[in-house]
């Protein structure tokens, strides 16, 4: 029988958990902690420079892996930073687990020094919480709160530690639990099979399908599944902005991705589809745009994990709760079964229209002839650049959209964005997430100069454990997305969105001892690329690109309007 | 717009109730009555609570709560057959003539008094929602003190049951 402490046990916890990483910053409530991290070297600790970059940072390494990523942090202020990341992992389904400290037992609810009511302040952006009662209940704790984390429809869990927990000279039998069993919580293993056969039979019988893939293919690790199966329907797919990959983005039958800024074809498909497979999508504002016009003619199939976001904000004709990739498998076993095809002469023509549609946009945009580059060229350059094999994170904004829809990601789990939440300043510590775990791979951060800075000091992490992500700020001098919402309707009113001091970002890249380069023309992207990719590649780079500003996304749905309504350029629409 | 009874079997754990009533306020749900209290097993807690919506809204209520981790089973009473109480202590001014008149009228909402003073009478009284409404009508709201009501309980009729 092994005695521990309690801060002991929650070290050799993680280990067992299979944690690799820990992305924190200590304080008084962690103190005994931090010492049990000291003595041993299984589990190692990264030290952020700001709370809420270790949550992103967290949250980028499980958006590569799959596996939950692991935060710690201290009791109040330590705590309250780390916020916006776990929100922004739980409306995105990431898998996270964040390990706050707390004041002793005795001082909670006494306004404590450092004191804060982290679960009650936590508790509308967290899957589940903790809080530890008894130092011997901490291994059992963390086995749930991973198997909580990483199963069902994924998310944060929130595990609070009184510092009276992990006292170095207590000691209780360290018992790890081998399975972890919950009465009340019994995630969905597959889909109703009369369903399922339902659903089979619809797809069989369409005559203008399609295939609306989301983040839910990527996070079940489903993706070769989708591609089968979309292949063998020969069915064209779109995707949401968090499903990007799912689908090759290069494939012939992609259409790009569907929404708020989803590319024509992809809004017009859906628009007319007389059946829709949604996998692992839930029909998000920014995808359907108004409801009640919302693909009058579609029969849907709905599979999600979560039956909660079935029949949310579009009522499903078929829904199938379940994990995408059982039901997946079920759909082709029947298929097989069946042996039959859908219909060769309507398929043939439903993709004869959608060639007819596919020009009618194409993703042009004008380059200016002298004078500033466009964002979108950038990031075709950046493709070429990396022969679209990148891992690719990125911030809010315009360059978000560009990046979306102008890096053609073949793999899934390559594109790592703060869909949901639209968090400016995840973008970066993403990107160190992603590139500790993957040392060999292009890790690229593409940024504004807005969202760069509210996570910039996170340069001085990459310096101490060397972390060499290439940094790719698509510098406009404006809050892009902002400024073209006031362009559109606010008569180019452009209330600060105006960056008037923007600091030297590459001067500020060499203060903290990275390598920075300006790139003002169209000539000089290709060698500053190389150079950042070939010539520096053990360090980090900050590529600060002049773009034009005066740039806007398109296409763009029309607010209160159908998939199909669209403006397709400053001047044109639908 | 219907009622709903929702019954639910929640671990009796601190902070349980407090995710559950999180829940109605960050979705915009209205809570109308809660009641909670333990059950014969002690891990466990029982919880009513009442509220109007639409189909649409229930559904959605109803999906939420259930994954809550903490929410073990769950049932709208309001489906199907079932018995709902509500019980009220209730304080009306009773002086002269109308003393014997209150009496009269608990006994014919079989209310008892269980406390008396020389001008009050404290009611106890339970039934369902509108009888509680109809026995405060009867007493005139001139009349009454003061009010206390325990929010809806409920159980489903014949041989169903929720439990593990
Ligand atoms: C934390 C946070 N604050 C505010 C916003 C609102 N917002 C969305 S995009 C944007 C502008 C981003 O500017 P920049 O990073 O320069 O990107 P650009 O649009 O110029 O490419 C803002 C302010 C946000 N998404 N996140
Ligand atoms: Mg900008």
């Amino acid at each position: 029988m092994e005695l521990l402490s309690g801060g002991e046990m929650l070290v050799r916890a993680l280990h067992e958990a299979g944690v690799e990483y820990i992305y924190g910053y200590p304080g008084g409530s962690l103190l005994h902690i931090y010492d049990a991290v000291y003595k041993q070297s299984a589990v190692k600790h990264v030290l952020v420079r700001h709370e809420q970059a270790a949550a992103h940072m967290a949250d980028g390494y499980a958006r590569a892996t799959g596996k939950a990523g692991v935060v710690m942090v201290t009791s109040g202020p330590g705590a309250t930073n780390t916020i916006t990341g776990i929100a922004t992992a739980f409306t995105d389904s990431i898998p996270m687990v964040v390990i706050s400290g707390q004041v002793m037992s005795h001082l909670v609810g006494d306004d404590a020094f450092q004191e804060t009511d982290m679960l009650g302040v936590s508790r509308p952006v967290v899957k589940h919480s903790f809080s530890v009662r008894r130092p011997e209940e901490i291994p059992e704790l963390i086995a749930k709160a991973f198997y909580i984390a990483n199963t069902g429809r994924p998310g944060p869990v929130l595990i609070d530690i009184p510092k009276d927990m992990t006292m170095p000279n207590e000691r209780y039998e360290y018992v790890y639990p081998k399975k972890v069993k919950l009465r009340s919580y019994t995630p969905p293993q597959r889909g109703h099979s009369g369903q399922i056969k339902k659903a089979v039979e619809l797809l069989l019988a369409a005559k203008r399908p399609v295939v609306y893939s989301g983040g839910g293919v990527i996070i079940d690790g489903s993706s070769d599944k989708l591609r089968a199966l979309v292949d063998r329907l020969d069915f064209p797919c779109t995707s949401t902005l968090m499903g990007l990959g799912g689908y090759p983005g290069t494939g012939e039958r992609f259409l790009g991705m569907l929404g708020m800024h989803g590319t024509y074809e992809a809004n017009v498909v859906m628009h007319h589809a007389d059946v829709i497979l949604a996998v692992g999508a839930r029909f998000d504002d920014r995808v359907t745009n108004a409801t009640n016009k919302f693909c009058p003619d579609a029969k849907i199939i709905h599979i999600d994990i979560d039956p909660s976001s079935i029949s949310k904000t579009i009522t499903a004709d078929v829904p199938i709760v379940g994990p995408v990739g059982t039901v997946l498998d079920e759909m082709t076993a029947l298929l097989d079964e069946a042996g039959e095809t859908p219909d060769a002469d309507a398929l043939a023509s439903w993709w004869k229209q959608i060639n007819d549609w596919r020009p009618r946009h194409g993703m042009r945009y004008e380059k200016n002839d002298n004078g500033l580059m466009k964002p979108q060229e950038v990031i075709e350059a950046l493709w070429t650049a990396t022969k679209g094999d990148a891992y690719v994170t990125s911030d809010v904004g315009q360059h978000q959209m560009f990046a979306a829809q102008y890096y053609k990601f073949d793999k899934p789990n390559r594109w790592i964005n703060s869909g949901g939440l639209g968090t400016m300043g995840f973008g970066f510590p993403a990107a160190m997430g992603v590139k500790m775990n993957f040392p060999d791979h292009e890790v690229v951060c593409v940024t504004g100069e807005g969202s760069i800075q509210m996570n910039i000091q996170e340069m001085s992490t990459c310096l101490q454990y060397g972390i060499p992500v290439k940094i790719i700020c698509l510098n406009n001098g404006s809050l892009g997305m902002v400024r073209q919402w006031q362009d559109m309707n606010y008569e180019g009113r452009h209330s600060n969105s105006y960056m008037k001091s923007l600091p030297d970002f590459v001067k500020l890249a060499a203060a903290y001892g990275h390598v920075g380069i300006q790139v003002k023309s169209r000539d000089e992207l290709p060698q500053a690329l190389d150079d950042a990719l070939n010539k520096y590649k053990d360090r980090l780079v900050f590529l600060d690109v002049a773009v034009d500003p005066e740039e806007h996304v398109y296409p763009m749905q029309v607010p209160l309007g159908s998939m199909r309504d669209m403006w397709l350029s400053k001047t044109e629409r639908t | 717009m219907m009622r709903h009874i929702i019954s639910i079997l929640l671990e009796n754990e601190p902070g349980a109730l407090s995710r559950v009533v999180g829940l109605f306020a960050q979705r915009g749900y209205n809570i109308e009555t809660l009641t909670v209290a333990p059950t014969e097993d002690p891990t466990l807690s029982r919880l009513t609570m009442t509220t109007h919506c639409d189909d649409r809204k229930i559904e959605q209520i109803t999906k939420q709560l259930n994954k809550l981790i903490e929410v073990v089973k769950l049932v709208d009473l309001s489906e199907g057959q079932h018995i709902e109480r509500e019980l009220m202590l209730i304080k009306v001014k009773a002086v002269g003539a109308q003393r014997a008149e209150i009496k009269r009228t608990a006994d014919i909402f079989r209310g008892q008094i269980v406390d008396v003073s020389p001008c009050v009478y404290t009611i106890q009284l339970t039934g369902a929602t509108d009888k509680l409404e109809a026995f405060i009508d009867a007493i005139g709201s001139a009349a009454v003190l003061e009010t206390v009501r325990t929010g809806v309980s409920g159980i489903s009729r014949g041989e169903k049951v929720l439990s593990l």
